[in-house]
């Protein structure tokens, strides 16, 4: 009887290798922090969500083998663009994803184009992704510091807040995101009153803050990020910066950031973000399967963009009936998005991903009824407003 | 009124009042550093690790236990202390006969072990570690609003500070641990257990790097990274002041603030860096520090 | 300083001195014919990355182990030439040569700056601010315009050696850089064997003494520091043209901490310890890359490890066995 049953199993096994074997395989590379400030908001979670991709798309079913590999790029354009090389040239990698920093973004794209196979990218911000270092292979998901820029910036103007004064990380990144902001204040009729450039990383903005106050200006703009812009917003609220009338505007800031200030001290904050996970059923339903398998956390919108980027892109392998980086590429552009946590959305030709982004605000602790209740909805930005428009890149993949 | 170069006073004077401020924690720090080099001959390099660890526990009485601030004022010194001597005991003594650099290269691979262990356990965003209630609010100044815990920063540091140099300068206990800086084995053989005052004294100055990060937890994130690079500008204070008294390291930790302070107001750019250029100014004119003996 | 020292002066046998440089040509002969067969065994771009990080070890380790000088900033030199190169690559578009020799010569420059403030203090003063003028390069790459800030330089061009041989492929390029590291290797040889190391090892071994007997000690120490400096600057600015980029982590301190970690592994006062530190560390890291912040616990072990029990490190101890300096 056992032998028969271990002879059965046996032959179940061979069986299900053979058809294994008729399977097209594919290797997908999650790329990310996993041990840096951007690890919360990408880290594991992205692999989870990556796996969940897979899970929900019914890979095996549909003849897809989806092997999923991970690593640690520790912020590090170097160490990213090494793991990056390594994973085409030799453990037969055939897609990137996630890699936040944009830094770390951009050399991974560079490396991606050289050999000719995918990167979607969703942790990262910088608009060059799809503009000046545009390539074939890469598609930007989730958001850009010019979609953050201009729901934030736009929406506070719309609201009252039409002068501004910016606390500005002194570095390539922080410059870009406070010109973007302040052009798109002016272009909707405020005005910039004044800029104030800090070392980065600091740990101390309290002086900063102090002239910020002193400028009068009814909203901050923090165009820095990560533990920068924790720590700013916490010494603001240390110094009632919020109790005196003037508004915060976080330029780069996520719902794990959120959760690690606590309510007290991000409460009334304004952000700018693609996903929230208490959105509508079909966010609920999604991040609570998430929640059980990350201990509880939610999903920030860099997981969510992982999902629905993974999600498409074996839509793409299935309808390309290859995994070449041409026709898998050309079959993104081709066929509209659609998923359950961004909608319906499109890939442009300098891909750049299309979807509708939000503008929120920050709770106050007792307005919040559960653990990650945090948001409420102020406005949504519609997609063909959100993102920069096609011609304004500098791309040279768009054609006139 | 008269304006300095275009900074109404006013202004100025809040920036003073916060540089002094980020001044009590160069103090604190560059005078445990101080107390540690004066009778080890180690430069501890853990000391940020000890900052971060400080403000940590602080964080853990807290969650895990319903400690507040207050006790863990107490506490989180004392954890930090005890696991500094346990360092110091099994692994610090035994480098005592070689060259300092072994200390120096010691407590750097510690500090990598701290930081990677509490990085693993707690990320990196910083945990949030509230004011105590009783020192919510502020006052106006009238040139500034002046958080009350900030101004409670400024008296704690100051008084940790001038008790420890008077225990140090002024007590019995000070003149031992002075007489065993300057020749352990005459002290020793006075009959004074030596090896148990230098395990005390790096117990102690560890101490004082908690009670510091105790004391940063509510203004600053809780951070695995929190002491990394705070401990590197303290680096540059100790050199400025040179570590020959205990005083001049006090007095150089608060005067570092206030010059980042200013600077902060004039060259926002060069915040950074300042401490770096007066170092290099220091060493061109005067290359033992400030305080410091000839080496 | 005693105690380094007698740790150190392995390398420093003068008996059998015929022998020993017989056994070292040997021991050249060897790592040049692993240096020819290692990219047709293993993946070339990691082979550069060991390579690079070995000249800046033995670069680093010419400073500590012969001049006993532990300096806690060399990621400055390092990392300044490979921006320096990286810009006069991409933007001069100087072909990859030049381009290395401008890094190089720019890393000597600052080393020459940094190692006359820095000889002013001696022990852990001068470590804590080669340090600190180290931090002040980190603030100034974070802040000029031609680093690129946090982005650093990317997509820096191979270009043409000489403007004529295309070094994009990775195989051609492997042997280019291997020629660099056994020149690197060849000149700190010389120079420990020289009259020049002489003196430098009697200034580490007892400077006073050294003085005594006419020598200007300061100005060896300094001349070693900016050679030192310069070779470290030779390769950062190789290791830019390698990866086609030059980022803050070869300013960053924990650059500086990682060399240390290679010349202890390895052994420091050791002629090819710092080769050997160089590739564990590496493959270390590669290997433990998905492990995140684990890597950083176990360079900090290593560090504990080798400073309590394993001073001599892997060639030290090697040496010792076969008791003939290496």
């Amino acid at each position: 009887m056992k032998l028969k049953t271990m002879l059965l199993a046996t032959a179940l096994v061979g069986a299900l290798a053979g058809m294994a074997e008729a399977q097209t395989a594919v290797k997908i590379g999650v790329l990310n922090d996993r041990s840096g400030v951007y690890a919360d908001l990408s880290g594991e979670g992205s692999v989870i969500a990556a796996r969940m991709a897979i899970e929900d798309f019914k890979a095996a079913d549909r003849g897809l083998k989806v092997e999923v590999v991970s690593a640690d790029h520790q912020n590090k354009p170097d160490i990213g663009a090494s793991i990056a090389r390594k994973w085409y040239d030799q453990d037969g990698v055939d897609a990137i994803f996630d890699v936040p920093t944009s830094s770390v973004a951009l050399a991974v794209n560079q490396v991606t184009r050289e050999k000719n196979k995918i990167f979607i990218d969703s942790g990262a911000g910088s608009t060059d992704l799809t503009g000046p270092q545009c390539s074939p292979n890469t598609i930007h998901w989730t958001y850009d510091t010019y979609a953050l820029a201009k729901g934030t910036g736009g929406a506070m103007v719309k609201k009252g807040g039409d002068s501004w004064f910016f606390i500005t990380a002194d570095y390539a990144f922080g410059h870009s995101l406070e010109q973007n902001t302040a052009d798109v204040v002016k272009k909707a009729g405020g005005k910039v009153l004044g800029t104030i450039r800090h070392p980065f990383p600091g740990s101390d903005f309290s002086s900063f803050l102090l002239q910020a106050q002193a400028s009068k200006a009814k909203v901050i703009g923090l165009a820095n990020a990560g533990g920068d812009t924790i720590n700013t917003i916490k010494q603001a609220a240390e110094f009632g910066v919020t109790q005196g009338g003037q508004n915060l505007a976080g330029l780069l800031i996520f719902i794990t950031d959120v959760h690690a200030l606590g309510l007290k001290a991000a409460q009334g904050l304004v952000l700018t973000e693609s996903f929230y996970w208490d959105r509508d059923d079909a966010s609920r339903a999604f991040s609570k399967r998430f929640a059980e398998k990350s201990g509880g956390k939610m999903p920030s919108m860099v997981h969510a963009g992982v999902y629905s980027g993974v999600l498409h892109y074996l839509k793409a392998i299935e309808a390309a009936k290859s995994k070449d980086a041409g026709p898998v590429m050309a079959k993104m552009k081709e066929l509209p998005t659609d998923d359950p946590l961004f909608g319906k959305g499109q890939v442009r030709a300098d891909g750049r991903k299309i979807h509708d982004m939000y503008l929120f605000e920050v709770k106050k602790p007792e307005e919040s009824k559960a653990a990650w209740d945090y948001y409420k909805l102020l406005a949504t930005i519609p997609a063909a407003e959100a993102f920069r428009p096609l011609n304004e890149g500098g791309c040279p993949l768009v054609k006139g | 009124m008269f304006e300095l170069l275009g900074i109404p006073p006013q202004a100025l004077f809040g920036q003073l009042l916060l540089g002094l401020i980020n001044g009590s924690f160069y103090a604190i720090l560059s005078l445990g550093l101080a107390i540690i080099f004066g009778l080890l001959n180690i430069i501890n390099f853990t000391h940020g690790a000890q900052y971060m660890m400080g403000a940590f526990v602080a964080w853990m009485l807290l969650n895990y236990a319903g400690v507040g601030y207050w006790w863990a004022l107490l506490l989180a010194p004392l954890v930090v202390g005890a696991f500094g001597v346990v360092i110091e005991r099994l692994l610090i003594s035994r480098l005592y006969r070689l060259d300092h650099l072994y200390g120096l290269l010691l407590t750097f691979g510690l500090a990598l072990i701290i930081q990677g262990l509490f990085r693993n356990q707690y990320g990196v965003s910083g945990l949030p570690y509230g004011i105590p209630p009783e020192l919510t609010g502020g006052h106006n100044l009238g040139f500034m609003f002046l958080p009350n815990y900030r101004g409670w920063v400024v008296v704690a540091s100051l008084v940790v500070c001038l008790a420890t140099w008077f225990v140090i300068e002024k007590t019995k206990l000070g003149a031992y641990l002075r007489a065993a800086t300057e020749n352990p084995t005459l002290v020793q053989a006075f009959g004074i257990n030596v090896p148990r005052l230098v395990t005390l004294t790096y117990g102690f100055g560890v101490a004082l790097a908690a009670l510091a990060g105790v004391l940063a937890a509510p203004i600053y994130s809780v951070n695995p990274n929190m002491g990394a690079d705070i401990i590197i500008v303290v680096f540059a204070v100790v050199v400025i002041g040179g570590m020959g008294s205990i005083l001049g390291s006090i007095v150089t930790g608060f005067g570092l603030g206030l010059v980042e302070g200013l600077t902060k107001v004039f060259y926002p750019e060069a915040a950074s860096t300042v401490i770096f250029v007066i170092m290099v100014l220091v060493l061109l004119v005067k290359p033992a520090g400030l305080f410091g003996r000839n080496a | 300083m005693a105690s380094v020292s007698e740790r150190l002066s392995v390398g420093g046998a003068r008996r059998e001195v015929v022998e020993t440089a017989a056994f070292h040509r040997a021991v050249f002969v060897w790592i040049a014919a692993l240096l020819l067969v290692a990219p047709f065994v293993l993946y070339p771009v990691f082979l550069m990355k060991v390579l690079c990080f070995a000249l800046f070890a033995c670069a680093f380790n010419l400073l500590l182990g012969y001049g006993g000088l532990l300096s806690f900033g060399h990621a400055a030199y390092f990392g300044i030439a490979s921006y320096v190169c990286a810009h006069a690559a991409k933007v001069w578009g100087l072909t990859p040569e030049v381009a290395i020799l401008a890094g190089t010569a720019t890393g000597g420059a600052l080393g020459l700056v940094f190692g006359w403030l820095a000889i002013k203090r001696q022990g852990i003063y001068f470590a804590m601010i080669t340090l600190a003028l180290a931090q002040m390069v980190f603030f100034f790459s974070l802040q000029a315009k031609f680093t690129g800030g946090e982005d650093g330089i990317q997509a820096v061009p191979r270009g043409r050696l000489l403007g004529i041989v295309s070094i994009a492929d990775d195989r051609v390029l492997y042997y280019i850089v291997a020629g660099i590291f056994l020149f690197g290797l060849l000149a700190i040889y010389r120079m420990i064997h020289s009259p020049f190391g002489q003196v430098l090892k009697a200034i580490r071994d007892n400077e006073p003494r050294a003085i005594s007997l006419g020598y200007r000690a300061n100005h060896y120490k300094l001349m070693v520091f900016v050679l030192s400096a310069t070779l470290a600057g030779l390769a950062g600015a190789t290791k830019a043209i390698v990866f086609q980029l030059a980022s803050l982590t070869d300013v960053h301190w924990s650059m500086s901490g990682e060399v240390v970690l290679m010349t202890l592994v390895g052994g420091m006062g050791t002629v090819f310890g710092p080769i050997v530190g160089a590739a564990v560390i590496v493959t270390m890291q590669n290997y433990l890359a998905h492990l995140g912040a684990w890597v950083t616990v176990v360079q900090g072990a290593i560090f504990v490890v080798c400073v309590l029990l394993f001073r001599e490190g892997i060639i030290g101890v090697l040496a010792r066995k076969l008791r003939k300096p290496l």
